[in-house]
């Protein structure tokens, strides 16, 4: 495996952001139990470009995020690649937690560093670090959570779908922000934020075999657009 | 039935492709009728004093822990505020999760051909522009009229539509809404039967 360029452990229920080049792999572990990583995606060089879940799901025929899938901007082009992970199931369909207060009370003042705060707050912390707010908020993947569907539509929470070590590998498919909160899934029932190890490496160019490139058409063509973007 | 159509605040046609954007003040009464069945009907809302404060599909979904929309359904915004609530339904379900057609998602989803067709996305930056609603405030809308099914396995299909000519759907605004709509273009897929058409919006207020 190639050299680790990055390396950085977000504590459980704490966000961050980072600036990964592309051809890059950001790689996800979780380290406790019951982590959940809200993330957010946006092109690095275009102010508005950024995650489109409902294309990225609707373009490859899926309800839930999986390796070898794309996902895929506004503008029709893959930001990064699910290129590996140990679950088969992460959540996009749920949206980020806005409101805590289900968890009981929580301030600074009582709790230091221990304080409960949403996903929200952690992205809009990270956001105006970026020059961006409110309106650049969209659908997130939540990784390391599964949210079940029923046949009728109905969705219901996973609990205790990840344990700590299971990971996700994103392949950067050109400069990307990646703007990630650790606070629990919207639908938890427990407050029990774990942790997640970000690490930052090479990734090997892909190949003409490449499974996100022989995915699916709808794939390889958002594929082919991100190349395109700075050409 | 809330009013008789004469007594309407909004009568209005949208053409096949075409947009609409509007007011609806607090309490008001909304209804699309979909004029000659299995059209999609692309709508986003607006608190009309707080653009950010927009309707939120995933939050929609979320809090009601259904992926489908149909009447009793709350059309929540990112900030959790119920923005208005379907009070009528006679098609019975409402895509939420598809978001809307673009000429680039046109282009990954049905090859490059497509570039240059027409795409919902073209008409909301295009009526939007009105009030200030850019590229970033296009939040995740509904798909009144269209059915994409999910299953149990975590698929995500598109059919046929479960509508017909003159079923409607109709929401009680609960704040002062912008309502952007996208009637749409979409030749692709069978979110519109293969075959656009007309809807027709009325209010009362
Ligand atoms: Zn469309």
């Amino acid at each position: 495996m190639s050299e680790v360029l990055l390396s950085h452990e977000i504590p459980g229920g704490a966000a961050w952001s980072v600036l990964v080049r592309g051809g890059r792999e950001l790689k996800l572990t979780a380290t406790g139990e019951g982590a959940n990583c809200s993330t957010l995606l946006f092109a690095a060089h275009h102010p508005v470009d950024r995650l489109n879940v409902p294309d990225t799901l609707k373009a490859q025929m899926s309800a839930r995020i999986h390796a070898p899938m794309v996902l895929m901007s506004d503008r029709g082009t893959a930001l990064c690649s699910v290129t590996g992970s140990s679950l088969d199931w992460h959540d996009a369909l749920s949206g980020h937690s806005v409101d805590v207060a289900k968890y009981g009370p929580s301030s600074y003042s009582a709790d230091r560093n221990a304080w409960r705060r949403s996903a929200r707050d952690g992205f809009l912390s990270e956001l105006r670090k970026h020059g961006r707010g409110p309106a650049d908020l969209h659908a997130c993947v939540n990784f390391f959570s599964k949210v079940a569907i029923s046949g009728d539509g109905l969705l219901t929470f996973a609990p205790g779908h990840a344990s700590a070590g299971d990971w996700v590998t994103l392949r950067a498919e050109m400069d990307v922000l990646v703007v990630l909160s650790t606070s629990p899934h919207p639908l938890d029932p427990q407050w029990n934020p774990g942790g997640v190890l970000a690490e930052v490496r090479p990734a090997p160019e892909p190949g003409e075999d490449d499974p996100s490139w022989t995915f699916r058409d709808e794939s390889a063509r958002a594929l082919r657009a991100a190349r395109g973007v700075l050409a | 039935m809330t009013g008789t159509i004469t007594e309407a605040a909004l009568d209005t046609t949208v053409a096949d492709g075409d947009g609409f954007l509007g007011t609806i003040p607090a309490g008001g009464t909304f209804r699309i009728v979909d004029l000659h069945g299995n059209q999609a009907v692309d709508t986003l809302f607006y608190d009309a004093a707080d653009l950010d404060n927009r309707y939120s599909a995933m939050d929609t979904v979320r809090e009601q822990g259904s992926a489908y929309l149909t009447a009793g359904s709350r059309l929540l915004s990112v900030n959790l505020d119920v923005l208005a609530t379907i009070t009528e339904d006679t098609c019975g379900r409402h895509d939420t999760l598809g978001g809307a057609c673009a000429q680039e998602s046109n282009v990954v989803r049905y090859g490059e051909h497509t570039r240059h067709q027409h795409a919902c996305r073209e008409t909301f930056l295009r009526y939007g522009a009105q009030v200030g609603i850019g590229a970033r405030q296009l939040g995740h809308n509904i798909n009144f009229f269209m059915n994409v099914p999910l299953t149990a396995e975590g698929g995500l299909t598109f059919e046929d539509g479960l509508s017909a000519p003159g079923k409607y759907v109709e929401v009680r605004a609960e704040r002062d809404l912008y309502v952007l709509i996208s009637n749409c273009p979409q030749l692709n897929n069978p979110c519109n039967g293969w075959n656009p058409t007309p809807v027709r919006l009325l209010g009362w207020w």
